[in-house]
């Protein structure tokens, strides 16, 4: 191994990725473990968001419709950079006034937190977008029947609407997801020690800003491929019951 | 504003029981359009009433208003005795109480509609399981009995996609069949089938005629309102313009238009 790293000159290069110290590989791995915490956690977040929002948009009354057309359209029109600048600062500031108002002094707000909730609702316009559309994807004869055998509104939201749209919901859910674990990287703006932020702060501290962000290039490059193998069977197991296109007889 | 008869579910005939059906002067208008304009007809338990008329008669609406899938301008439904609660609008007044009644009214559509992400024996049990908390495993046993009746019992792992259209409306009465239902309500059952299909569905519809259940149809199947029909009704422009035993409306129509009817269709 060390003769091979050696004939290629990489000996460097593995000393300073080295997991243990003067290495910088475990405040890598640290800040992709931060990366995909918060990405999942603003994924989640935006799927509630998104359900609700769907329905809200295909069901509510008109105030409902407005105000959603308001957030998704907004959120969806201003880049997710400043998004990011402004629900942070207009976020930490509303909370430190409402701490100072209770009398309290300045909230410490924890990064994880601010970056889900940040990118959470980022993620909540698109997703409310894609499952509004997965749902008026689900053929109306399937929910028709549902009523029709008096089944309530949110058992038919349950067993009927939710797993039927899953199909379509699931392709564009998983852009949803590849594009939040990359949208945490914006997070390095406001100071969250994600695997952006730690990379640059490695490669600074070195000077070998190649090696760094090519490490770095290649964590992401996992963590799409490993949600590539997820996500294909999460899309397999929606799919049940209909027919493949290829194949097909 | 609510209307007089709008107040109380209780029952409204004392000698109407389980399996009968009313429908008193029902009208339903889409915007301008007017599709029924005051139809009334009633089932006794066992009666299977044929509807017939031409497209735009407003037959399948009558149909989709008795279960309230279209929300009726004005009328009255009755179902085994007990008023469906409505608003003077003719939307529904009482969610849970519509809910109960739609539980005794099975609908069999003209396009199958099978919850196509759930096995043949899933949709089956899906009602009795969920909506009338039945026990599962008893479910998967009436569920298994009613696929053998209807000529599926070895296909309750197959999805709906990947059967015939026979097979599938065969698999949506049998769902029909799981909630025990008073009265069955089909719409065009055979119209989206191969015709070499259509006769699989009418048997099994035949068979439920035999065993005395109560069965509003809407249908192109003249053959099949004539011999299994008790009442024939035939709607036109969302009036009732002629009904009567099958033998009397089809072997001596009074209508000129019925008349017209039968030839184009035969």
């Amino acid at each position: 191994m060390e003769t091979l790293l050696q004939l290629f000159g990489l000996t460097e290069s593995a000393q300073l990725l080295s997991l243990s110290e003067p290495g910088w590989g475990a405040n890598l791995l640290r800040g992709l473990a931060n990366s995909l915490q918060i990405a999942l956690g603003a994924f989640g977040f935006g799927l509630v968001i998104g359900l609700f929002g769907a329905c809200g948009k295909l069901y509510g009354g008109p105030v409902t419709r407005d105000l959603l057309a308001i957030y998704t359209t907004v959120v969806r029109a201003v880049p997710e950079l400043v998004l990011i600048l402004i629900l942070f600062f207009v976020g930490t500031d509303l909370i430190n006034k409402a701490s100072e108002a209770l009398g309290g002094g300045p909230v410490e707000i924890s990064g994880v937190a601010a970056g889900i909730w940040v990118l959470g609702i980022v993620q909540g316009a698109y997703s409310t977008e894609i499952l509004r559309g997965a749902i008026q994807a689900v053929p109306p004869g399937q929910i028709e029947a549902a009523r029709s055998f008096g089944m309530s509104p949110t058992l038919i939201m349950r067993r009927v609407t939710i797993p039927a749209m899953m199909s379509f919901a699931v392709p564009g859910l998983a852009n949803l997801w590849l594009i939040a674990t990359k949208d945490t990287a914006l997070l390095a703006v406001v100071g969250f020690s994600e695997l952006t932020l730690e990379t640059r702060q490695a490669a600074s501290s070195t000077r070998a800003y190649f090696t760094f962000f090519l490490a770095a290039g290649f964590l992401y490059l996992m963590v799409t491929l490993l949600s590539g193998v997820v996500f294909k069977y999460v899309e397999n197991w929606a799919r049940k019951g209909q027919p493949k296109l290829r194949g097909a007889g | 504003m609510t209307a007089p008869h709008a107040k109380s579910s209780a029952p409204v005939d004392d000698s109407t029981p389980a399996g009968s059906l009313r429908v008193e002067d029902l009208h339903k208008s889409f915007g301008e359009l007017e599709v029924l304009k005051g139809v009334s007809l009633s089932a006794n338990r066992g009666d299977v009433i044929a509807i017939i008329g031409g497209s735009g008669s407003g037959k399948s609406t009558l149909l989709r208003c008795i279960n309230f899938l279209e929300t009726p301008s004005s009328g009255r439904i009755i179902i085994g005795g007990e008023e469906v609660e409505m608003k003077a609008d003719g939307s529904p007044a009482n969610r849970r109480q519509l809910e109960r009644i739609r539980t005794k009214l099975a609908m069999v559509f003209q396009s199958f509609n099978l919850w196509t992400h759930r096995t043949l024996l899933e949709n089956v049990i899906e009602v009795p399981v969920h909506v009338l908390k039945v026990p599962k495993d008893k479910a998967i046993e009436r569920a298994r009995q009613l696929l053998e009746r209807v000529g599926l019992a070895n296909r309750e792992d197959t999805y709906p996609a990947f059967m015939s259209g026979g097979q599938q409306q065969r698999a949506a009465i049998a769902r029909a069949l799981a909630v025990d239902p008073s009265v069955m309500l089909f719409d065009e059952p055979t119209s989206a089938l191969d015709p070499e299909l259509v006769g699989e569905v009418l048997n099994v519809m035949r068979d439920l005629a035999a065993e005395g259940r109560t069965m509003l149809v809407v249908t192109h199947e003249m053959n099949f309102a004539r011999e299994v029909a008790t009442h024939v009704v035939y709607l036109y422009e969302g009036r009732i313009e002629e009904q009567g035993p099958p033998a009397e409306v089809f072997g001596n129509p009074k209508s000129e238009r019925l008349r017209q009817f039968l030839k184009t269709i035969n």
